[in-house]
């Protein structure tokens, strides 16, 4: 002490002189700053590149190449279509008659036959009989037809063959492409946004083409709902009993070890948890969106939990003196109190929870709920909990391991709609917080 | 002995192994301002705290003891606390207002107490309540504005308004004017003084000058005992035990 208050007195320093020490310390605090710097950086240049590849990977799965056709259809011609054997074969000769006229008018002169039409465009006959057969109004009139290019043509204008490499094949030959080509240059063939793929549902293992994430998208979304409405109040009720009602012995100390290892427990245990309970035992149908739901719940349940008690954690408890310190009761001051204070907390984890499982795919294999879909909503894939049914992530697996290259953009495609649906559930939850968060 | 308002007898409290009030008695008078000195520490909250049960929110907390209010055992098991704390008010150290506007934090109490039949009813406590706190002239212009916004001193006196809203027979307060310049110290100083013609008052003060000025009766607290209580004027003149001589003085503290 008397070493320190000595009398001597201080040598005059200026100010505007650093001295050692502060130089140091400037010096370090210049570093840390621009350590930090750096690691933005490289996560920014992460994530730079990784939307980029997404990007370039995905987009052209949003693109579709369609030949438009004008057809007329008169009543004899469907009455003598209709009488023959081979119905189909008797519609493509019609559409290619129309094809014919269609490409003499636009003065279009390439050689062309029944089969490269069918490489081309598919089975145009069935197509166009099925839609008469159920327009049976249009006969007489002009109809435009647009027609799908088969996932080969589409490979041809997205760059995954070209000229160069076709191999002939009874998939696509290289003379095909003058007529793709000639097709392209009159405006017959031309692309357009694909909606069949935002819309549409899984097709079969040799048409990319048909492809699309809304049938899986759909079970994804039943499955949140069953996750909302599951894991929000009983993780909320879960957390508030918990943190504000429980007794803090080792029974709940007990409980609280567990929910945090919960969350850490890989998602594929509750997968076959799933299993187990649900569909073996409980005999609920297997690849339902209910299963994956409750699977999805069981896993998101402790996420809830655990983001829920922190936020009742952090309102001061100098609130809740003040409200029982009035004659509050004890749920009065939760209820009136403290959960108002905490909920932006609790959204914000809810949503995050709800964003984790909307991306989860392990579990989902356990339980079936891979494979392909191929009913036509409204009815069939959409109607309801217990359907057989996909979802995202588990859809965008089973392209991803399909052998034709086709698929490989869809997969990537998917992965954009997945992301976007990630993004949306993101700014929902910002915009909760901010508007449930009270500033004062 | 029935006279007395509250009537604390042998009461023992322990924060776990921590001992923090030894076996203190005290009776405490109807329409009395009763004050509580002490050192820092020596458990004049802790005491003030079990005269409401509020002791009951901190887990590791255990009292022993017999407390009456109006001859009644508070901590008997068919006791409800919340209509305990409806009748002994309190109003903490740190002012707490609730995250609502001025006019919500004055009228939650009233309202789930079912005080009030009306709007009308409401407008009337929550106006008086908050005259009698000396925050009227200063809130009334902005009753919807947030009771967090206000300054420390005037969230404290929000406080007292929000206590006395529910019309309780007992007011307990802990260092309410720590917080407070020295005119609204005199507002609320002046308001206890009020209050006192209706309800007794106990409050923890670390101004001698305070608990001189507002209380009839004084009890100082050393270390958990309870070593002197009595008139305010005799602890201050005249005090018989030599540690609150040498408080008062200002010698230990
Ligand atoms: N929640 C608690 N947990 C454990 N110990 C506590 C708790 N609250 C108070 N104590 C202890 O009890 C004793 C009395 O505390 P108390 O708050 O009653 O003192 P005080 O007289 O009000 O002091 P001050 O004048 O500083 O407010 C102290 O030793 C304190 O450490
Ligand atoms: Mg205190």
């Amino acid at each position: 002490m008397t070493d320190l208050s000595s009398t001597e007195p201080k040598a005059h320093r200026s100010l505007k002189v650093a001295d050692a020490r502060t130089k140091k310390r400037n010096a370090a605090e210049k570093r840390f700053r621009a350590y930090g710097i750096v690691a933005i950086a490289i996560g920014g240049l992460f994530l730079l590149a990784l939307t980029y590849n997404i990007l370039k990977a995905g987009l052209p799965a949003f693109t579709q190449y369609v030949v438009e056709l004008e057809v007329t259809l008169t009543q004899d011609e469907f009455d003598a279509a209709e009488s023959q054997m081979l119905k189909t074969a008797a519609y493509t000769d019609i559409f290619i008659g129309n094809f014919e006229a269609n490409l003499a008018e636009r003065g279009v002169a390439v050689p062309y036959d029944a089969d490269a039409i069918e490489r081309l465009l598919g089975k145009v006959g069935g197509d166009i009989r099925s839609y008469y057969r159920e327009n049976l109004d249009d006969i007489g009139q002009p109809v435009t037809f647009q027609l799908q290019t088969s996932s080969r043509v589409e490979g041809y204008f997205k760059g995954r063959v070209n000229r160069d490499t076709i191999v002939d094949s009874r998939f696509l030959m290289g003379s095909d492409l003058d007529i793709v080509d000639a097709l392209r240059d009159s405006g017959v063939l031309t692309s357009r946004f694909n909606w069949d793929f935002i819309t549409g549902k899984d097709s079969g293992v040799d048409n990319p083409g048909g492809a699309g994430i809304g049938a899986s998208a759909i079970g994804s979304l039943f499955m949140m709902l069953v996750v909302l409405f599951l894991s929000l109040p009983i993780g909320v009720a879960a957390s508030i009993y918990l943190e504000e009602f429980a007794p803090k012995n080792r029974l709940t100390d007990l409980v609280e070890v567990n929910i945090s290892n919960l969350a850490a427990v890989p998602s594929i245990v509750f997968g076959i948890l799933g299993l187990s309970v649900f569909i073996q035992f409980a005999h609920l149908p297997q690849s339902a969106p209910l299963v994956g739901g409750l699977v999805l719940t069981l896993m998101t349940l402790p996420t809830i939990i655990i983001s829920t008690r922190a936020s009742l954690k952090s309102v001061p408890p100098s609130i809740r003196d003040a409200a029982l310190g009035i004659g509050a009761s004890k749920m009065q001051s939760v209820f009136h109190h403290v959960l108002p204070l905490a909920m932006p907390g609790i959204l914000t984890g809810t949503i995050i929870g709800l964003a984790q499982a909307l991306g989860e795919t392990a579990p989902l294999l356990l339980i079936g709920m891979v494979g392909f879909v191929a009913r036509e909503y409204p009815d069939g894939v959409v109607s309801g909990f217990m359907d057989p049914n996909s979802a995202m992530p588990a859809q965008i697996y089973t392209w991803a391991a399909r052998a034709d290259v086709g698929f490989y953009e869809k997969a990537w495609g998917g992965i954009i709609v997945l992301l976007i649906f990630l993004l949306l559930m993101n700014a929902l939850a910002i915009f909760l917080r901010k508007k449930f968060e009270r500033r004062w | 002995m029935t006279d007395y308002k509250i009537s604390a007898k042998g009461v023992q409290v322990y924060y776990g192994d921590t001992h923090a009030i030894k076996d203190v008695d005290v009776d405490i008078e109807d329409k009395t301002v009763t004050a509580f000195i002490g050192p820092s520490g020596c458990g004049k909250s802790t005491f003030l705290r079990t005269l409401n049960r509020m002791n009951d929110t901190i887990d590791i907390c255990r009292v022993q003891g017999d407390i009456r209010i109006d001859g009644e055992d508070i901590y008997d098991s068919a006791v409800d606390p919340v209509q305990l704390r409806a009748k002994v008010g309190m109003v903490f150290q740190k002012p707490n207002p609730f995250p609502k506007s001025i006019y919500d934090n004055v009228a939650y109490g009233p309202k789930i107490h079912g005080l009030a039949r009306n709007k009308a009813e409401l407008d009337e406590i929550v106006e008086s309540s908050l005259r009698k706190a000396a925050l009227w002239t200063e809130a009334k212009d902005r009753l919807n504005a947030p009771g967090t916004g206000l300054s420390g001193g005037q969230q404290q006196r929000l406080c007292i308004a929000r206590a006395i809203a529910t019309a309780p027979e007992v007011l307990l307060m802990d260092e309410p004017c720590s917080a407070l310049d020295p005119i609204a110290t005199a507002q609320v100083e002046e308001l206890i003084d009020e209050l006192r013609q209706s309800f007794s008052v106990v409050i923890v003060t670390h101004s001698m000058q305070q608990a001189a000025r507002v209380s009839q009766k004084t009890a100082f607290f050393h270390l958990g005992n309870l070593v002197e209580y009595g008139e305010t004027d005799k602890i201050f003149t005249n005090p018989e035990d030599p540690r609150t001589e040498s408080y008062i003085s200002g010698r230990i503290g």
